[in-house]
């Protein structure tokens, strides 16, 4: 049976596109021009199970796995929400699984104090809605080369002292704590250790709120940190981060891969509605054949994209290893979502060039998704490692 | 305290409607069905009423195979349990019919308030509520925009075109409630997980000890006998002003008895 036709996967996808027709789309263009979205988002969000979705109730969570993350990420698209919007309420996403997994590994371990430390502090508030979560590895001298960071982080009896600087860090300028990727050993992968860091320990500071081409309404900080001091239980465990990054990219390329198609269909539905509206010289644009190409080759994209992503989300949700094919679908939902967001610009025509036209957004909001996650190259270089070549 | 809610599935709101040729009812398989969108409202007043003071929500509808769907609806939302009235005789009942069998089925079950929307968007009646509670011998409470219940005294604002009236009574009784009311939420993920647990009783129209007769197209005291098509839109009355504008519009507005 399909999963995603299943009658609670309905009901999910009616929940969250009227959540988002209701909570978000009547207020991106406030959130757009403020550059953040309002923490009472975060609770709205929360009290429907969309920031639990993918985390295990007994860690606060809602319960649901990739395809549920799916449905979710498609519907709010759907709904009138953006690429943006995804990256600004679901940053905990590529955030808290790190503290889960380190909390998962102290409760197997017997050390359940250790772990509820982490649970009730990190975890709980941000699935809840009331705390703000980050991931931080990115550095100005370097992103796509995770493994060079430079960010020092030094023991000292029981805490550990960071210095460093990163950017481009999404909902930062908002959060309580960062995942923060730092090198405790030696050089490369195998001394990286990610850290969790409330914002508001001495030495930690945003140094700049940045402004940027899309995703307006999503807050991205530098950050800069000088002699900060947190507990070494804050690792989450020494030298294990790259490890933990790798992990948890599927689960994040998957994300950027539906987010780049399901922009893609929003524009496609806009776009047809609008050509069927729309005369030029005397006729409705829909009724020229190299329009109706224009929408047919949008659709193409964009279904060959969907069909793809959601068999690697399902298959992914029953355990199967997916790496390569959530790169895969990465690439392809991603070029699937520029390609329909340019051509919805053009056949909007000047209209589409105008802020405040959803298409238009659409457009600046998509260029990220090549970007950042793994570049297209750098995930075009890993897919021939996998490949053998 | 007991609730039932009474939850009706209707054609998807923006659906078009059509009539059957057939038998000129409504045509329920052509369009998605939904939970008529005021009796979202009635679910959400009984989970607050419950959630505050403690209780139990039963949700019912009368309705073809598909009305399970709203009654998992409404258990998705929050619901305890469900009551689906579904039998091949009921086809084509009217309102009355409609109160009759509802009325039975709710009938000495100790529900302590009877919750529905003040209208659907089908059939548009807005009486299926006072027929119940007339056949229950309780007081309907309806066009309630604010409910409180304390002990057995149920106090209401009844939405009124120019204000509310506070209307007090004891219970058990009948409310239907406007959309002022509250605001229905969405069902949680958590919520639909769980109501795939939670059970829902089917009732037949023999379960409910009434007669086949009493219900159905046959037994509808209205009949159809011919329908047709809205009229396509009229092009409509284009005044160019060359300044005499206003003038026209107004001698149109008046022609056409709107002042
Ligand atoms: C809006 C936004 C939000 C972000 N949010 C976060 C966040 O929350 N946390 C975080 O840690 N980071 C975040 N990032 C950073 C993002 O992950 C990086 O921008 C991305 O990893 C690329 O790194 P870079 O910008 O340093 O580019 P570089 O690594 O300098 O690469 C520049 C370009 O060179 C090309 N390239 C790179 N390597 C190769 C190669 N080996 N072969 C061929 N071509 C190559 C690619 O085209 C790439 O785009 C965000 C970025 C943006 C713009
Ligand atoms: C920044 C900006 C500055 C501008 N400055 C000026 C200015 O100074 N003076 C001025 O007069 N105008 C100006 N314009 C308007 C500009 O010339 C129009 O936007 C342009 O001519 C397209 O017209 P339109 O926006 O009405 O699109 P439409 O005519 O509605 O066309 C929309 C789209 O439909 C497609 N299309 C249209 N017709 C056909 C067809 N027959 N077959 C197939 N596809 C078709 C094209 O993709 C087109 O982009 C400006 C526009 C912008 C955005």
């Amino acid at each position: 049976m399909d999963p995603f036709g299943s009658p609670e996967r309905i009901a999910l996808a009616d929940t969250v596109r009227g959540f988002t027709q209701d909570h978000i789309a009547p207020h991106m263009d406030t959130w757009e021009q403020a550059g953040e979205i309002p923490l009472a988002l975060q609770r709205a969000a929360a009290a429907t199970g969309i920031l639990g979705v993918g985390f295990p109730e007994d860690v606060g969570g809602s319960g649901g796995d990739t395809v549920d993350m799916t449905v979710i990420i498609e519907q709010i698209l759907a709904g009138g929400g953006t690429g943006g919007v995804v990256a600004a309420m679901l940053t905990h996403g590529i955030a808290t699984p790190h503290i889960v997994d380190e909390a998962r590994r102290r409760r197997a371990a017997g050390d359940r104090v250790g772990a509820d430390r982490l649970l009730d502090r990190f975890v709980r508030p941000v699935l809840a809605g009331t705390a703000v979560a980050s991931l931080a590895v990115t550095e100005p001298d370097g992103g796509s080369d995770v493994a060079n960071l430079r960010t020092r982080a030094v023991r000292d009896g029981d805490e550990v002292v960071i210095t460093g600087a990163k950017t481009y860090i999404t909902s930062a300028t908002r959060a309580d704590h960062v995942v923060l990727a730092a090198r405790t050993g030696e050089a490369g992968a195998a001394g990286v250790s990610l850290i969790v860091v409330p914002t508001d320990t001495p030495g930690f500071t945003v140094a700049r709120r940045l402004d940027k081409m899309g995703w307006r309404c999503s807050d991205t900080a530098e950050l800069s940190l000088t002699d900060v001091r947190v507990p070494a239980d804050n690792v989450l465990g020494f030298e294990q981060g790259f490890a933990s990054l790798a992990r948890h990219f599927v689960t994040e390329r998957l994300t950027l891969a539906v987010t780049g198609y399901a922009t893609g269909q929003r524009c496609l539905d806009l776009t047809t509605e609008w050509t069927r509206d729309r005369t030029t010289f005397g006729k409705p644009l829909a009724s020229r054949q190299v329009v109706r190409h224009t929408l047919a080759e949008m659709h193409r994209q964009v279904d060959v994209a969907r069909v793809y992503a959601r068999d690697v989300a399902a298959r992914h949700a029953a355990g199967e290893e997916v790496t390569l094919r959530a790169l895969l679908a990465k690439q392809t939902g991603v070029a699937a979502g520029e390609f329909a967001a340019d051509r919805a610009v053009q056949l909007f025509g000047g209209a589409g060039y105008m802020t405040g036209t959803e298409v238009e957004r659409h457009y600046r909001d998509v260029r990220i998704l090549g970007i950042g996650g793994g570049a297209t190259e750098v995930m075009t270089d890993l897919a021939t490692r996998l490949m053998g070549l | 305290m007991k609730i039932a809610v009474c939850v009706k599935q209707v054609p998807d709101t923006w659906a078009e409607k059509k009539l059957t040729d057939a038998d000129r009812t409504l045509d329920r398989e052509s369009a998605d069905g939904v939970m008529n969108e005021l009796d979202e409202y009635a679910v959400e007043e009984a989970l607050l009423l419950t959630e505050a003071s403690g209780g139990e929500v039963v949700a019912v509808s009368m309705g073809p195979d598909k009305a399970e769907e709203t009654v998992r609806k409404a258990l998705q939302m929050g619901a305890d349990s469900g009551i689906h009235i579904v039998d091949d005789s009921l086809h084509g009942s009217d309102a009355i019919a409609t109160s009759l069998v509802l009325s039975k089925v709710l009938a000495d079950k100790g529900f302590d308030l009877i919750i529905f929307g003040s209208e659907s968007t089908d059939a548009r009646m807005s009486v299926v509520p006072a027929m119940v509670a007339e056949r229950l011998g309780v007081p309907q409470m309806t066009f309630a925009n604010k409910v409180e219940v304390a002990g057995e005294t149920l106090k209401i604002q009844r939405q009124t075109e120019y204000g509310y009236d506070e209307v007090e009574s004891s219970t058990p009784a009948v409310v239907s409630v406007v959309e002022k009311i509250n605001e229905p939420r969405y069902p949680s993920f958590k919520g639909i997980m769980a109501a795939k647990k939670k059970p829902i009783e089917t009732v037949t129209v023999a379960d409910a000890g009434v007669d086949a007769g009493q219900v159905g197209l046959a037994a509808a005291w209205s009949q159809v006998d011919q329908f047709s098509e809205r009229p396509p839109k009229a092009a409509g009355v284009k005044i160019e002003d060359d300044g005499s504008g206003g003038v026209k519009i107004a001698e149109y507005l008046s022609e056409q008895k709107f002042i």
